[in-house]
């Protein structure tokens, strides 16, 4: 690995993406002229963006976390069902929710670090495991309701001074992109990304490369149970809550400039990669196209970024050639 | 590098299974392209002037005891059929019921309410029930399968129009009577065909509400679940049929998949976007709550709301003193059928086409269908009151 840059690699692409983004966005929408166009804009992103974080630890890892839109659904479903509408339930369920997906994220990596089967083939399984499960559970119809407090999280505000209002759910994405940025920093987070890259010799050189993978399984579903809660409060229960979720995390991250297979990308790239697909979905709406393509575009920018990581480097010696050549 | 290519085909390959599984579970015929054309090729002009003309014409009641009928019990403009071919006198009844599925909240309080009424009639002494899980090649083996399990009379919901007349016809040729109900079939084989008036109804009941209530040039939303589904986009139809008679202006058309934070992040990017939104069409109610929420997060005033029957929807309304109305499908539909077959099997006549009336909750008849101890997705327009096990089987 080469001395820390200032930005990791990757991460410079994307940024540039985002404030063509947000700036074509304020001449597209008179809403994004103030910064509260922009505050509701991250409200909604909050959920997606910290899902993509969550995805992050697993991609850099060399892995695929295909379960996290199945256990948004799962939980949210839950949660309608414990809660029950009553406020007293609040607390006790959200510390269920959570420690139900550090289960889930610890079933995900023991399989697939003891058992050796490949994390896609893990996490797809756990997606239709989670998917039956609900659906055998509600058949189909979710019961229950959330209490008021419960929904604070994703549809209050704070008074925060200064800055006035500011969502709950943007107070978390920040939260987490930091803890997530110094997680990342430090020695362990350095070492997941070297299990991405080589872990053979994070291996020799005594690294337990299982107890990483198994960490960032654990981190992701973590996550997923925070984005469902986040999901939850914004928009109430409902069944198909989660659906492409999963897609959508891995589209952010790619997005991001994060190579698939690990190794190499930062996850302030992913956080901004999330936001950008937000950003484009707002944009795309404001211009009047049909959501209908949000499908497509979501398929075009994966193959596209993961060719653009595929042959980036002969790309950009490409581009640069002509300038000795020229001079 | 090859790690790199193996990296790049996982994506392809995740590529097509992120499509594959955002595809709708409800698949039917037709196509899905339509955007601003002229008119949806689902619309049908005299179907539409038939069911705005049911919606106040008056309903018979069985063997003519108007006044007492309740409306599951009623037909609208009914061509009575004989059925003595299929009496079956003395009870002790096999009913077989092949369901569509029971995956969403309308398709489960419907068939709560069903098997309520079977319990209801001690004739019947035996009642099969084949879930085909939305899939229509299930459903076909289950029809296939309940054909050689000795029914008195067989019952089907469909899951999709014409991929399912094969297998109703093959039942029908084995002479047991048949009761298509919901969704139709092409084949007229079936003893009857029960159904509420229709999606041009219910859109209509909704359009010339908003059409009524918001001013001339007011901005309209229309959300609808998904194209390409036809009882869905007869709806859509005939609001846009009513909309483009009307001095309101359609701002957007689109879709939610029901998915109650996707429409809550469409109606924020329409309020943002137009500024103000005066009025909101939908052709389902399952997400109508997070659209109202949409406009209290956003500080705006809640405009005049299409929904449905509800009960979250119908308290919303109640408890913000929405302007609203709730058009709706109503699931005591489910209770007919048996009610049918029970006639069918006891020789008396039925109709060939058995339209149910459609009512509609209205603001005077909001606080009658407001249930605070029903769950938030139960749908009100159950006819499951009066009934025995009340309330506890729908909670």
């Amino acid at each position: 690995m080469r001395a820390r840059p200032r930005l990791a690699d990757g991460t410079g692409p994307v940024l540039v993406v985002l404030l063509i983004l947000l700036v074509v966005l304020a001449f597209a929408g008179p809403a994004y002229a103030e910064p509260s166009g922009y505050l509701a804009l991250l409200k909604r992103a909050a959920p997606l963006v910290v899902l993509a974080v969550g995805q992050y630890f697993v991609i850099v890892s060399g892995g695929f976390d295909l379960s996290v839109g199945s256990l948004v659904t799962a939980e949210v479903v839950v949660a309608a069902r414990l809660v029950d509408g009553d406020d007293a339930n609040t607390w006790w369920v959200i510390a269920l929710l959570l420690g139900c997906g550090v289960l889930v994220g610890l079933v995900n990596g023991l399989i697939t670090t003891k058992l050796l089967v490949p994390s896609f083939i893990v996490t797809l399984g756990m997606l239709l495991v989670l998917d039956g499960a609900v659906f055998l559970w509600s058949g189909g119809a979710p019961r229950g309701a959330l209490s008021p407090s419960f929904r604070v999280l994703g549809r209050g505000s704070a008074d925060v001074p200064v800055l006035g209002q500011v969502p709950w759910s943007v107070i978390v994405l920040l939260v987490v992109v930091v803890v997530a940025v110094w997680f990342m920093r430090s020695g362990t987070g350095r070492m997941l990304l070297a299990v991405g890259d080589n872990e053979n010799v994070v291996r020799l050189a005594g690294g337990r490369v299982d107890r990483l993978r198994l960490l960032a399984f654990v981190l992701s579903a973590l996550l997923a149970s925070v984005a469902a809660i986040l999901l939850a409060g914004f928009a109430g229960v409902s069944a198909q809550v989660g659906e492409g979720l999963e897609f959508r995390a891995i589209t952010a991250v790619v997005l991001g400039g994060v190579l698939l297979g690990g190794g190499r990308g930062s996850v302030v790239a992913a956080a901004a990669g999330a936001l950008s697909l937000e950003a484009l979905f707002s944009l795309l709406n404001l211009l009047g196209v049909s959501g209908a393509l949000e499908s497509a575009v979501q398929g075009v920018i994966i193959i596209a970024a993961v060719a653009y990581a595929a042959h980036g480097a002969g790309l950009r010696q490409i581009l640069r050639r002509p300038v000795p050549d020229t001079a | 590098m090859n790690r790199k290519w193996s990296a790049a085909a996982l994506a392809g390959a995740l590529t097509l299974a992120g499509c594959s599984s955002d595809l709708p579970t409800t698949q039917a015929p037709g196509g899905n392209s339509e955007s601003a054309k002229a008119k949806s090729e689902f619309f049908d002009q005299s179907e539409f002037e038939r069911q705005l003309r049911f919606r106040t014409a008056k309903a018979v009641g069985l063997d003519s005891q108007d006044g007492a009928a309740k409306p599951w019990e009623q037909m609208l403009e009914p061509q009575l059929v004989d059925t003595a071919k299929y009496a079956k006198p003395g009870g002790g009844y096999h009913l077989c019921f092949s369901n569509a599925s029971v995956d969403n909240p309308w398709r489960q309080v419907g068939f709560k309410t069903m098997k309520e009424e079977v319990k209801l009639h001690p004739e019947i002494t035996k009642f099969t029930v084949l879930d085909a899980e939305a899939k229509d090649d299930k459903q076909i083996s289950d029809i296939q399968s309940l054909a050689s399990q000795g029914c008195s009379a067989l019952i089907v919901s469909p899951n999709t129009t014409a991929t399912l007349t094969p297998a109703v016809e093959a039942a029908c040729a084995t002479g047991v009577p048949v009761i298509v109900f919901d969704r139709g079939v092409k084949t007229s084989c079936p003893v009857t065909f029960i159904h509420p008036i229709g999606g041009f109804a219910f859109g209509a009941d909704g359009a010339e509400f908003l059409k009524e209530k918001v001013a001339p040039g007011g901005k309209v939303l229309a959300l609808r679940i998904l194209p390409g589904v036809d009882v869905l986009e007869q709806r859509w139809a005939a609001a846009d049929q009513i909309f483009s008679g009307s001095q309101v202006k359609v701002v957007g058309v689109e879709f939610t998949n029901g998915d109650a934070a996707k429409t809550k992040s469409i109606v924020n990017e329409y309020i943002q976007r137009e500024g103000k939104i005066d009025g909101v069409w939908m052709d389902a109610g399952a997400t109508a709550v997070a659209a109202v929420e949409a406009f209290q997060d956003a500080g705006a005033a809640i405009p005049p709301f299409v929904g449905e029957d509800q009960q979250d929807f119908l308290r919303m309304w109640a408890d913000e003193k929405m302007t609203a109305v709730a058009p709706t499908y109503p699931t005591y539909q489910w209770r007919t059928p048996v009610i049918a077959a029970l006639r069918v099997l006891g020789g008396k006549q039925v109709p060939r086409e058995w339209v149910l009336p459609q009512p509609k909750v209205t603001q005077d008849t909001l606080k009658d269908f407001i249930k605070q101890d029903m769950p938030p997705l139960h749908y009100a327009m159950c006819g499951c009151e009066g009934m025995p096990g009340y309330p506890a089987p729908w909670k």
